[in-house]
Parts: C-alpha cells; sequence; structure tokens
C-alpha cells in the first residue's frame, strides 16, 4: 500500500482554493487600473501551484516530476513573451520601404 | 518469469519495469510530459488572447461585462470541489477502498456535469443575448467587429475546455465502473491516479479561463 496524506491536507487545500476564488471575484469589483489584470493573475498563478503541490502530489514527488511539470509552462512563458516582444516593440523602429 | 496465482491479490508489474514503483513514476511521469502537452494545446489560444487583449483593451471590457459572471464563478467553485473529490479518490484507491473509490469517482463525474449543465445554460444565454458570433450576433457598442472576436475567443476556449471536462466524465464514469469490478484493488491504482492528474489539469485551466474571460478590466 502506498504512503497518503491525512485528509484535512486536502479539505485545507480545497478551502484555501475557494478562498483565493472568493478574492479574485470581489477584487473585480474595485477599480485598480491596471492592477485588476496582475491581482487577478496572480491569484490564478497562486490557485494553479495549489493544485498542482497538493491535488496532484508535487509536493513530495520526484525531481523529474517537477521537471515535466515546469517545463511545459517554460515552453508556454516562450511562446507568450517572443510572440509579445514582436507586438510590443512593431513601431519602435521606422521603416524605409 | 512465473505465472502469478492469484493476480487479483498483488499488483499487475508489467515485464519492462523493475518494480511496482518504478511503473508507478513510468505512468505519472507519462501523464506529466502528456499535461506538459495540453498546456501548449491551450497555450496558442492563451497567446491568442494575449495578443489581442493587448491590441483592443477597451472593446475586450465591454464585451466580458455581458458575460454572466455568476455562472462562471459557480463553475470555477463547482470544478475546485469536484477537484477535491477526484484527490479523495486518488487516496481511496491507494488505501484500496473499493466503496469509497466509486462513490468519489461517481461524485467527480456528477460535478462535471453540473458543471456543463450551467455552461450548456450559459452558452443558451449567450445566444439569446445574440453574442455567439455568426449566429445572429448583434453589438450596440463600438467596435462591433473586435467585440464579435472577443466572443469567438470566448467559445474556443472554453469549448475546447468543455470537451476536455467531457472527456474527463466519461473517464471518471469507465473508472467507477472497472472499480466497482474491483480492477484497482491491491495496487493496481495507476489509472485513477493519472485520472486524476488529468482532471485537476482541467480544473486549472478553468482557474485561467474565469478571470481571464469574465473579469477583464473592473465591473
Amino acid at each position: 500500500m502506498e504512503e497518503v496524506v491525512q485528509p484535512n491536507v486536502y479539505v485545507r487545500t480545497c478551502i484555501a482554493l475557494l478562498m483565493l476564488l472568493a478574492v479574485t471575484w470581489s477584487i473585480a469589483y474595485i477599480n485598480l487600473g491596471p492592477f485588476n489584470l496582475i491581482v487577478a493573475l496572480a491569484v490564478s498563478i497562486a490557485k494553479a501551484i495549489v493544485i498542482a503541490l497538493f491535488f496532484m502530489h508535487i509536493k513530495g514527488s520526484s525531481r523529474i516530476l517537477h521537471l515535466a511539470a515546469v517545463a511545459g509552462v517554460i515552453w508556454l512563458l516562450i511562446l507568450i513573451s517572443l510572440t509579445l516582444g514582436d507586438y510590443i516593440s512593431r513601431g519602435w523602429v521606422p521603416l524605409n520601404h | 518469469m512465473s505465472i502469478s496465482i492469484s493476480p487479483a491479490s498483488e499488483p499487475f508489474v508489467g515485464e519492462q519495469f523493475d518494480d511496482i514503483e518504478q511503473q508507478r513514476d513510468a505512468a505519472k511521469l507519462g501523464m506529466w510530459i502528456f499535461l506538459a502537452t495540453e498546456v501548449l494545446f491551450f497555450g496558442g489560444l492563451f497567446l491568442g488572447y494575449t495578443i489581442y487583449r493587448f491590441t483592443y483593451g477597451h472593446v475586450f471590457v465591454a464585451a466580458s461585462r455581458k458575460l454572466d459572471v455568476l455562472i462562471g464563478g459557480t463553475n470555477t467553485a463547482v470544478l475546485l470541489i469536484s477537484s477535491l473529490l477526484m484527490a479523495f479518490a486518488v487516496r481511496a484507491a491507494k488505501l484500496d477502498q473499493r466503496r469509497a473509490l466509486v462513490g468519489l469517482l461517481a461524485g467527480t463525474a456528477l460535478l462535471g456535469c453540473v458543471f456543463m449543465s450551467l455552461k450548456a445554460v450559459e452558452y443558451h444565454k449567450d445566444y439569446v443575448d445574440h453574442l455567439v458570433p455568426r449566429m445572429g450576433f448583434k453589438w450596440e457598442g463600438t467596435d462591433p467587429g473586435n467585440a464579435e472576436l472577443f466572443y469567438w475567443i470566448y467559445f474556443a476556449m472554453t469549448g475546447l475546455h468543455a470537451i476536455h471536462v467531457t472527456v474527463g466524465i466519461a473517464i471518471m464514469l469507465v473508472l467507477a465502473l472497472l472499480a466497482w469490478l474491483g480492477k484497482f484493488a491491491h495496487g493496481n491504482h495507476n489509472a485513477v491516479e493519472i485520472a486524476g492528474l488529468y482532471w485537476h489539469f482541467v480544473d486549472i485551466v478553468w482557474v485561467f479561463l474565469f478571470p481571464l474571460l469574465y473579469l477583464v478590466g473592473h465591473r
């Protein structure tokens, strides 16, 4: 039989996730300008990390699983940052036609 | 290799593996690599979303306000709770608790169905409100073309996610049946564990979709 974590770890994880949901939801009714997006993204990232650590058992798993879990995210960040780098910088350098 | 006398009394280890631990690690690693490809699968849509939101921010704020935040938010809670049941299902499988496992897998599938039902109600509401692109889309405000673009992205992202939830529900029901038949007894619970990873991943995707689609700008 494999080792299992205590049930209250999962219950606490779920309560934390629902509280984070309440934070995103309520913060949307306050005008923070560009910080609305930053807070919403930060809360989503926090939720994703909590789910991965406790529900998906990244906490306590082998290094190679950590690597596989992070790999997808790193490639996604490369995809988004390089593409945005293009879109944001368009028009910075005048083109000679 | 000797043939095991009673296959149900001990974990089945494929002959390519040294032991049950290695088999479990291989299954989990395979699933995590699949999930990395899923990140990139959804990633293309998230990238498209990012660029268009960056380019047409004001229209996206106006378009997002027409979505039903109550249904979207409730669905987030439904998926988070279904993930709790799924985590308990994996635990029950590891502890060889057959009845609890069947119940928890069925409960996870049921909450998946609640999610899909709310989504169906919401899509119908979107249709009635003329928010579905190419199907009677009407936009009173400025820049209707890019407002329609927001709803293309909304339907593509939530639609792809809904397909994943549907697949997840089917997996949970099949697993519940197999669990009922005792197929995951005695340490043979790899299938439950990696199905759990899939379900939690689908939950994570929604965790990002909810604020990015329903809560653009402040309401």
